[in-house]
């Protein structure tokens, strides 16, 4: 590490020298001599940092890691350990600095970042994700050392249940039990798997986590692996996700050469490996035993439970599934401990969650906020709102098995309860904004197309349930909605629910039901009146020529049926009977004069 | 067979060699598929029969695990694939209607390859760059903030690129002859 450049800064303020500050830096910079290292450490004295019953203190840039309490001896080891190894010194690094610290002192004082919290995140767009170096100046590898060294495997589940994690990937099972349930069976042989088969249609938050800082991965699944007692991890990752598999794989690579990874590492009994299984395209891999059944090299098809993967899964051994932003936490809970983590959050959620924002929002983006956070805080000021003056509709959660909320929903509070009260659901993080542009009926049929296009076909409410669902609903977007259709939407969805084998099957209906619970009235005047509200069902609609036609003859030119009619430079029309509604004419008026109407 | 194909199905090969002596020899047969589609980009029948019988695993297997998973692809594919992410943020940001200019620019339907064999077009589920909506991914490359006239655009630069190496290969030819 000789070629790289350190920033120090020396507080010089009063309190600081009243507890000898001057004499710790005399020694510290015949410590840099003595290394032959002075010529890559930069030394600044700031005025009084105000922590002055912590004094003398010591920041080191890159990585904003602050030192406090400092005694002359502790000289020797910041230079050795820090400045020439690369890795902090923990034990001196004081109280305050948590992990998440360091992503917003770099980006908190914008609006966008400001108002987020980032744990699972926190090396996202600090670190150069394919560099170990910069991972390990951020404390990298630091908790797994603790729990090597300091840490049995019954107190890592113990602080881990402490800490109220849950499941990140959606149910938010509590993670804590379910490493508990793992661990206590006895077969010598376990896995560990990292689910990152993020499926969703509108969620990134996997990829860019992998993307942005794989080594926090490895780091959660070793630390998982100790607690369990498991030697092989498995990271099971679409392969749609190019980037992000050749990170991790780099990671793997780097961090068995630096004996974080394989055959006793870090000197303990202890070892562990990791390997990359690539899936292929199947959203209800995404199911954990469907996955399992995926990385054995079958058809991703879910089977019942119990029993759980934590007594059977892979290859009919005990396994613990985790989803990536699970596994990101884990460090953090570890190196700040539970009970730092806990505050954060509210009574039955803890931390934080990852985001990602998109659909009709200025910014978009993988956002991430505390447990509790309201849905208006993050659409309307994280997001900064709706964009082109246009009025917000409804905010979609957790992808296709989740729900889609109306204005009233706004003021719900972000946890696992909260949102499934409301009627929808967290999900793994995906979050589609909607305007007033879009029509629900179509968002709804949207989503049953594609968990009826994913769904496996092995059990019958899902396969043939979700078919007729969507038979219905495009019925209702051309037009040919009849009475009694919603009804029966109900009747199937809840049907669905309650038959379906797995996870996908149960949650196929509710974007169905959500839309038609709260936004019923679309519903209806698609069936009755023939009206879709936010003209989008180009069927509902007929095409006008308005006044302002200054007949420029680009409408009848595009149109295939020959309905447009007109002389030049006289106002044009339309006729009803013979437009198929295709919508070019629409697309080709240079004034705006043809309106859907 | 390029020199680099053949090498890649050397590779394969050793590959199915190692996994047939590990304890679990089809928890590898998803990955060697994966292998298969890189070197040809689908999976040749003969190669599913070759597989099959170096990791002793029924053909029919092999078949219900490719037609299974929506990234394996059954018949040869264009040069260029062009994949429009239909996934629920570029949904709403009309990926609808970057599918259809595409439809009408390449005269395909999607799962089909133009009669050049230049382009294959598909569908994607979510590419996960729902921050750049609508987006659509050629080949690995992604191209985000789509409109119809952008989308055009993008074809025609393959297309151009396309026919340079083309003519480039032809002059080659030429000044090669005697």
């Amino acid at each position: 590490m000789a070629d790289k450049q350190y920033k120090l800064t020396f507080c010089d303020g009063s309190g600081c020298l009243k507890n000898h500050a001057r004499e710790f830096r005399q020694l510290f910079e015949e410590e840099l001599r003595r290394h032959q290292i002075q010529q890559n450490v930069q030394i600044h004295l700031s005025g009084c940092l105000g922590m002055c019953t912590k004094g003398p203190i010591l920041i080191v840039n890159p990585g904003y890691i602050m030192y406090g309490n400092l005694r002359p001896e502790d000289a020797a080891e910041i230079v050795q350990e820090h400045l020439v190894n690369g890795r902090p010194v923990s034990r001196l690094i004081i109280q305050e600095d948590h992990l998440y610290n360091r992503f917003f002192r770099i980006f908190g004082d914008s609006e966008f970042f400001g108002r987020q919290m980032r744990i699972a995140l926190r090396n996202c767009g600090v670190i150069d994700p394919e560099k170990i170096d910069d991972y390990l100046a951020m404390r990298g590898y630091e908790a797994l050392a603790k729990v090597l060294t300091e840490m049995t495997p019954q107190q890592v589940i113990e602080e881990v249940k402490k800490s109220g994690l849950r499941g990140r990937g959606g149910a938010g099972f509590p993670t804590g039990l379910k490493w508990e349930y793992t661990a206590k069976q006895s077969d010598p042989e376990k896995y560990v798997i990292c689910n990152a088969d993020e499926g969703d249609p509108g969620a990134f938050m996997d990829r860019s986590a992998i993307e942005g800082d794989p080594h926090t991965v490895l780091e959660g699944m070793i630390i998982g692996g100790y607690a369990i007692g498991s030697r092989q991890g498995i990271i099971y990752i679409r392969a749609e996700y190019p980037l992000a598999v050749q990170r991790l794989k780099k990671a793997i690579e780097d961090a068995r050469r630096e004996g974080f990874l394989g055959e006793r590492i870090l000197g303990t009994d202890f070892s562990f490996d990791i390997r990359i299984c690539l899936g292929a395209g199947a959203f209800v891999c995404g199911e954990e035993t469907a996955l399992i059944h995926s990385i054995e090299g079958f058809r991703g098809m879910p089977r019942p439970r119990p029993p759980y993967p934590s007594v059977s899964g892979l290859f009919g051994k005990p396994t613990l599934i985790n989803n990536v932003e699970t596994w990101a936490n884990i460090p953090v809970i570890i190196i700040d401990g539970a009970d730092w983590f806990s505050r954060i959050g509210t009574a039955t959620s803890k931390g934080t969650k990852v985001f990602a924002l998109a659909g009709k929002v200025r910014n978009t983006g993988l956002v991430e906020v505390p447990m509790g956070t309201t849905l208006r805080d993050i659409i309307f000021g994280i997001g900064g709102g709706i964009p082109n003056g246009k009025k917000f509709k409804a905010v979609q959660t957790g992808g296709p098995s989740g729900g889609c909320l109306p204005e009233k929903y706004l003021d719900t509070q972000i946890d696992y309860e909260s949102l499934a009260k409301a009627g929808s659901i967290m999900g793994s993080g995906g979050m589609i904004v909607i305007d007033e542009d879009s029509c629900m009926v179509r968002m709804a049929r949207f989503f049953v197309e594609f968990t009826q296009d994913e769904s496996c076909g092995k059990c019958t409410p899902c396969r043939e349930g979700t078919k007729r669902m969507l038979e219905i609903l495009t019925r209702i977007t051309r037009g040919q909605g009849k009475p009694g259709d919603i009804e029966k939407l109900e009747r199937l969805g809840t049907m669905i629910q309650k038959a379906s084998l797995c996870g996908l099957g149960q949650s196929a209906p509710n974007p169905v039901l959500s839309t038609i619970r709260n936004f019923r009235e679309e519903y209806e005047e698609h069936i009755h009146q023939k009206k879709c509200r936010a003209r989008e069902c180009t069927a509902l609609l007929s095409f006008v020529v308005q006044d302002n036609c200054v007949g420029c003859g680009a409408c009848k030119r595009v149109c295939p049926v020959n309905a447009v009619s007109g002389n030049r430079k006289e106002k044009h029309s339309i006729n009803p009977n013979l437009c198929i509604k295709c919508g070019q004419c629409y697309d080709a008026c240079k004034f705006n004069a043809i309106a859907k109407v | 067979m390029t020199q680099n194909q053949t090498e890649k199905l050397q590779a394969i090969r050793e590959a199915m060699l190692a996994a047939r002596n590990d304890a679990h020899p089809e928890s590898h047969l998803i990955g060697i598929l994966h292998k298969v589609q890189d070197v040809f980009g689908y999976l040749p029948r003969e190669m599913m029969d070759e597989v099959a019988q170096t990791l002793e695993i029924p053909t029919a297997h092999i078949w219900g695990v490719a037609t299974f998973y929506h990234y394996f692809n059954l018949e040869p594919i264009g040069r260029h694939v062009v994949s429009v992410c239909m996934g629920t943020a570029c949904y709403v940001k009309g990926a609808a209607s970057v599918l259809e200019t595409l439809k009408k620019e390449l005269g395909v339907e999607v799962g089909k390859t133009t009669s050049d064999g230049l382009f294959t077009l598909q569908e994607a589920r979510c590419l996960g760059a729902c921050g750049i909506a609508p987006v659509m991914m050629i080949d690995e490359k992604i191209y985000g903030q789509l409109d119809s006239k952008k989308t055009v655009d993008i074809i025609n630069q393959y297309r151009k690129a396309a026919a340079e190496e083309k003519s480039a290969v032809g002059a080659e030819t030429r000044r090669g002859k005697p």
